[in-house]
């Protein structure tokens, strides 16, 4: 009836090129904006905007790996202050310990908060938007429950703490360095293991992968977990970087690393998103982010842009998504099995 | 009918959460022995009130299968635009008006974003929000506006009988007329019906699109009116305004015992969470706790609430 | 004679309350095929789910080539040499063909998955069912007869021993099928044991050696396919006898009066083209084709669902094109859908609810419902087409196919519609609830009611029409009266081939 190979060669094309498209755009506003501001191009003022971007980078990746299994973390940022804190409360009590204990101590706080998230989706079949809803505030509110509303500042904290984040190898920092690993590392991970494609198996069709031995709740209970162990370690570099941690620290951070996913494509109903893609998102938040400063926006009209881009962003991916199944992630894992009937 | 289905749902939820408002107030009369006075309890109706007015619509569309997360947002946009027409010197009932219809006109964004547009509502309010928070920055800045008439403090500041604030008054005057909507209209077991089965439905002849859009204006509405007596009660309008609070009134909603993925849930539950929720809000005020345990209260609640039942279930079928 | 390569002797399963198997037995002859007929519930899903490792029996054995073997998982399944074409589509559209015909064994290389090898092994089985598209192709681009190709693809990727077929032609075409009909041969060479599962008795007679029949749990009959026919067939699985026949149409001529509904050159871009019929009251106009032939598109579209693009639509002289459904509904109009699970009932809700939903206006007064109301609606209805049920509050996913089908039929009889449209009506109904619903279904004609019938069941469409259209590729090409339309020029028209 329709010509299918021309509509599959059509939407092969759209697929493919959605990627290629928004690095265009990317290197296009970079260009844009040197034209007017030739610093911004600089070597220099790029690695400085992949350094801004670099915990974007990594939190945007294991956000990915929950939309794909039709899961999302509302808590990421929480959990990232979290870890955070108590990775500078830890370096205030006992600097002498050293920067890797405080690091693996971020780490492990994140990860065990993921792993909660992920035990209670899993086992219990809960809903991921209300346990991370939930999750949250928890957390935020444990942030201030282990600081007793008290700030870490940069003089108390060692320098060993501080200086790890500000060391350069081949020009980057070592927060350049773990989004470029982790861009790799994932890509890798998705295109080239079988978890990487199970992953994908059992979001886009949880009852199937069921059939092959895929648990999908348990695909879901990984995704949290390393996605918080990321947040974990991000805690730490965020407040390093910062140098100061205290209750309000990423404060709805939550929502950029999401709308980075959103523009780069991920499909909120599951199954759909590439590596490439969310690196690309998370470049174009981040210089649209240095550039309204640059262009002499107001910090206010700054959120409003932001505002804006996010929706427009959100928009756009949902437009691009056939799949048909519109809010997974509002539902739990069973949802679509208890729907099959008879 | 579905009537019998909730009937038994009242058993179980509705009761848990009366039990537990029972509880808070004795603990809470406990604690402090000015707690059992009439204008004590009004002070902590205060906390419920206004996101429990929006959490009614919300419910309802939570309810048809879809969300609304830019509630807070939406409150901030009609907050600066009366605001702004206050500075200008627009009257009182003008200044309501402008907050409703503006509250209504983001709420239809919002519609017509999911029911034209086709986005996920999930995905569209996480835009809206954004852009509507981003808005009023934009207009007011760091700035705060508080020029506004004499008479439009009663909204937020006034009381009708004695301890009883026109608040409160509002509050459950909504609540009345949406309990009605749901659970005595014609329209009631269409909304039910369009969250269990959106395709079942729109395959009977019922207009889903329709309704869902005017649910979102009604959430827009409300959090116009909300916003109307927060900024009255305030006396002033900042864009950090309601910061958060979408996460508090999704909270009561599921606290109130409705489904996050649609088809139940009752009226009745979700004012019993709000007033569980303002209550306990009001106790550990009483404890001189600050406001981030609220968070973890509020946080650990709501976990609670979707996993218990589900425990619950898990003890029943393996024994 | 040689020995039964597969025997399940005295298998039993039950879920809770629930006896799926109660002494079921089965054996499979490798280089044969085995048809396995039954009802609804007489236990065909549960073997088919133990047989791939999903379910473990709770008494009986399974034995291989002599040997016990526990089937512990989808892997073991695989292990042992079983492989299963289910007849849920169980694809992801998000993944490439290649990578679901080897998803449940994809091979790896030091660590890293070997994609040469995968596509190499996906092409070959590909080639073997002469598939039109390639190995690197997002299976959510193929059409279903496509996707359905793939699930076949996936069960014959690794050389088996025993290959369960369940339903595997529900969806394809008369070529394809011949095609798999082809493949299925060449696996006998091979040696292979295979399961048939179907419906269809042309196709249980066409390819099968053997029969076994289920009938609550249990095996009643087994034999050579040669020995037995379809009547008996029929006897054995619903355990009774019973004519095969269709309730006769009343003495009085149907369709006597005028057209009800008119349809006019109605077109829709990619779907169907220049759809032109009418239908009087009292009349069957059935439509025929094959699945993808464009028939409910066109329903739909009547309905409200979907837009036209072209044409016109009168009912009783009114020009009623493109209105929404609820107008459509207000009209006269009512359409009971194929997928009566996910479109035509809402299943964890009471029958009343959903016997009420279309028509909640009738049933208040001043906006607000009349609970009385609606009961007494469900009570008569229940009673009218005989529901087998605990009551109006009992929640639709309860009941049996056959019952859910009668409770999507009161929910739209409730709205005394004028034409009465039904998509596949006894789709996976079981032979003794079927002629319930055709019974129903010829009342409802006498009564003066205009009922537009979508059948891909060609005994139905030829026992119950009294005017066919057939449908072939988003077009009509043949129009017949009963007298006559047959088996074979139905079939011509739909396939040409």
């Amino acid at each position: 009836m329709i010509d299918v190979r021309t509509f599959v060669l059509a939407r092969h094309a759209f697929v493919a090129n959605r990627d290629a498209v928004l690095a265009c755009i990317v290197v296009a506003l970079v260009g844009l904006i040197s034209l007017r501001f030739p610093q911004f191009a600089t070597p220099g003022n790029l690695a400085e905007l992949l350094d801004d971007t670099a915990i974007l980078i990594v939190l945007a990746l294991g956000q990915m790996l929950l939309l794909l299994t039709r899961a999302i973390d509302l808590s990421v940022a929480s959990n990232l202050a979290l870890s955070g804190m108590i990775a500078a409360l830890f370096n205030r009590s006992y600097p002498e310990a050293g920067v890797a204990a405080a690091i693996a101590l971020a780490c492990a706080s994140g990860t065990v908060l993921g792993a909660f998230n992920g035990l209670l989706i899993w086992r219990l079949r809960l809903p991921p938007i209300v346990v991370t809803l939930g999750t949250l505030s928890i957390y935020r509110g444990l942030i201030y429950v282990i600081s007793r509303g008290t700030w870490v500042n940069s003089s108390e904290m060692s320098p060993a703490f501080l200086g790890l984040v500000r060391e350069r190898f081949l020009g980057l920092t070592c927060l350049s360095w773990l989004a470029i690993v982790c861009s790799v590392a994932f890509w890798a991970l998705l295109r080239h293991t079988i978890l990487g494609r199970r992953l994908f198996a059992s979001g886009g069709n949880p009852t199937a992968a069921a059939y092959i031995g895929i648990d999908a709740g348990r695909m879901q209970f990984f995704a949290f977990t390393l996605s918080g162990a990321l947040a974990g370690i991000c805690g730490f570099l965020w407040v390093s970087r910062f140098a100061v941690a205290y209750t309000d620290v990423a404060l709805g951070y939550e929502l950029q690393v999401i709308a980075a996913c959103l523009i780069g494509g991920v499909s909120i109903a599951g199954g759909v998103g590439t590596v490439f893609g969310v690196v690309a998102g998370c470049l174009f938040l981040g210089v649209i982010r240095s550039a309204l400063p640059l262009v002499g926006i107001s910090p206010f009209w700054q959120m409003a842009v932001n505002g804006l881009v996010i929706s427009a962003a959100a928009i756009i991916n949902a437009r691009g998504d056939r799949s048909g199944r519109r809010q997974a992630i509002l539902e739990t894992v069973d949802a679509e099995r208890r729907t099959q009937g008879n | 009918m579905q009537h019998t289905a909730n009937a038994r749902r009242w058993l179980r939820w509705e009761t848990m959460l009366a039990v537990a408002l029972v509880a808070d107030i004795g603990f809470n009369a406990g604690v402090s022995p000015y707690f059992m006075d009439a204008w004590t309890w009004s002070d902590a109706t205060f906390y419920f009130t206004e996101r429990g007015l929006i959490a009614l619509p919300l419910a309802l569309l939570i309810i048809a299968g879809e969300i609304d997360i830019s509630v807070a947002g939406i409150m901030a946009l009609a907050s600066v635009a009366m605001g702004t027409a206050a500075l200008h010197g627009v009257d009182t009932p003008g200044l309501v008006a402008i907050g409703l219809v503006t509250g209504t006109l983001a709420g239809a964004i919002n519609g017509l974003l999911v029911t034209v547009g086709r986005v996920p509502s999930i995905v569209a309010t996480v835009g809206t929000m954004s852009a509507f928070r981003g808005a009023a920055y934009a207009v007011l800045g760091d700035r705060v506006l508080n020029h506004y008439p004499a008479s439009f403090a009663t909204f937020g500041q006034g009381y009708a009988f004695g301890a009883i604030s026109v608040e409160l008054i509002v509050f459950l005057v909504v609540a009345a007329l949406t309990a009605v909507l749901l659970h005595a209209t014609r329209w009631g077991p269409s909304i039910y019906a369009m969250g269990a089965n959106a395709a079942a439905t729109r395959w009977s002849g019922v207009p889903v699109d329709r309704y869902k859009f005017l649910l979102f204006c009604a959430t827009g509405s409300m959090s116009g009116l909300a916003a109307v007596l927060l900024t009255s009660r305030l006396g002033s309008t900042r864009p950090s305004i309601a910061q958060g609070w979408e996460l508090e009134i999704v909270s009561m909603v599921v606290l109130g015992g409705i489904a996050v993925t649609g088809g139940k849930g009752t009226i009745g539950g979700v004012v019993l969470a709000a007033l569980l929720l303002g209550f306990v809000n009001f106790g550990l005020s009483l404890l001189n706790l600050p406001g981030l345990v609220m968070w973890i209260v509020i946080g650990t609640l709501l976990i609670a609430v979707v996993a218990i039942p589900a425990l619950i279930e898990r003890w029943r079928t393996s024994s | 004679m040689s020995d039964p390569f597969l025997v399940l002797a005295h298998v039993g399963k039950t879920f809770g309350a629930t006896r799926a198997l109660a002494d079921a037995s089965l054996e499979l002859y490798s280089g044969e095929v085995t048809a396995l007929v039954g009802e609804n519930g007489a236990g065909k899903s549960t073997l088919v789910k133990m047989l791939a490792g999903l379910y473990q029996p709770d008494k009986g054995d399974i034995r291989i080539d002599g040997h016990t073997v526990r089937i512990s998982s989808p892997t073991a399944a695989r292990q042992l040499g079983i492989s299963i074409v289910h007849q849920e589509s169980l694809l992801f559209d998000n993944l490439s063909v290649a990578e679901n015909v080897v998803i449940d064994a994809i091979p790896l290389r030091r660590g890293v998955i070997d994609r040469n090898e995968m596509r190499r092994r996906a092409a070959d089985v590909l080639r073997q069912l002469d598939a039109p598209f390639t190995a690197d192709q997002l299976v959510g681009e193929l059409s279903v007869a496509q996707k359905h190709l793939v699930q076949i693809a996936r069960g014959l990727s690794h050389s088996a021993r025993i290959v369960v077929l369940d339903e595997p032609t529900a969806a394809l075409s008369h070529r394809e099928t011949q095609d798999l009909y082809r493949v299925v041969e060449r696996l006998k060479t091979a040696g292979c044991a295979i399961l048939l599962i179907s419906h269809r008795f042309e196709e249980i007679f066409a390819s099968a050696d053997r029969y076994v029949v289920f009938r609550d749990g249990c095996d009643v009959g087994r034999g050579r396919i040669g020995d037995i026919d379809r009547q008996r067939l029929i006897e054995l699985m619903i355990g009774r006898t019973m004519e095969q026949t269709y309730p006769a149409r009343a003495a009085s001529a149907s369709g006597s009066g005028a057209d009800i509904l008119r349809v006019e050159g109605l077109s829709r871009d990619r779907e169907f083209r220049d759809i032109t019929f009418s239908v009087r009251g009292g009349e069957i106009l059935g439509f025929y084709g094959l699945v993808g032939a464009g028939r409910s598109e066109v329903m739909q579209c009547l309905f409200g669902l979907t837009r036209p693009d072209a044409g016109r639509v009168v009912m009783q002289g009114r020009d009623v094109t493109a209105v929404s459904t609820g107008a459509a509904v207000a009209n006269g109009l009512a359409y009971v859908p194929e997928d009566r699970q996910h479109q035509g009932a809402i299943l964890p809700f009471s029958i009343a609810s959903n016997i009420a939903l279309p028509s909640l206006q009738g049933l208040s007064r001043f906006g607000m419902q009349r609970r009385s109301a609606v009961a007494e609606l469900a009570s008569r209805w229940i009673a009218d087409l005989q529901i087998k049920t605990t009551g109006p509050g009992q929640s639709v996913d309860g009941l049996s196919g056959g019952n859910q089908q009668k409770v999507v039929l009161a929910k739209w009889l409730a709205t005394r519609p004028q034409v009465l449209i039904v998509d596949e009506p006894t789709k996976g109904i079981d032979v003794g609830a079927k002629a319930a619903v055709h019974a129903v279904m010829r009342d409802l004609a006498a009564s003066g009611i205009a009922i537009v019938m979508v059948s891909s069941d060609l005994p139905e469409v030829l026992g119950m029409s009294d005017r066919v259209i057939v449908m072939r590729r988003g077009r009509v090409r043949a129009r017949l009266d009963r007298s006559e339309a047959s088996a074979e020029n139905l079939a011509q028209a739909a396939t040409a081939a």
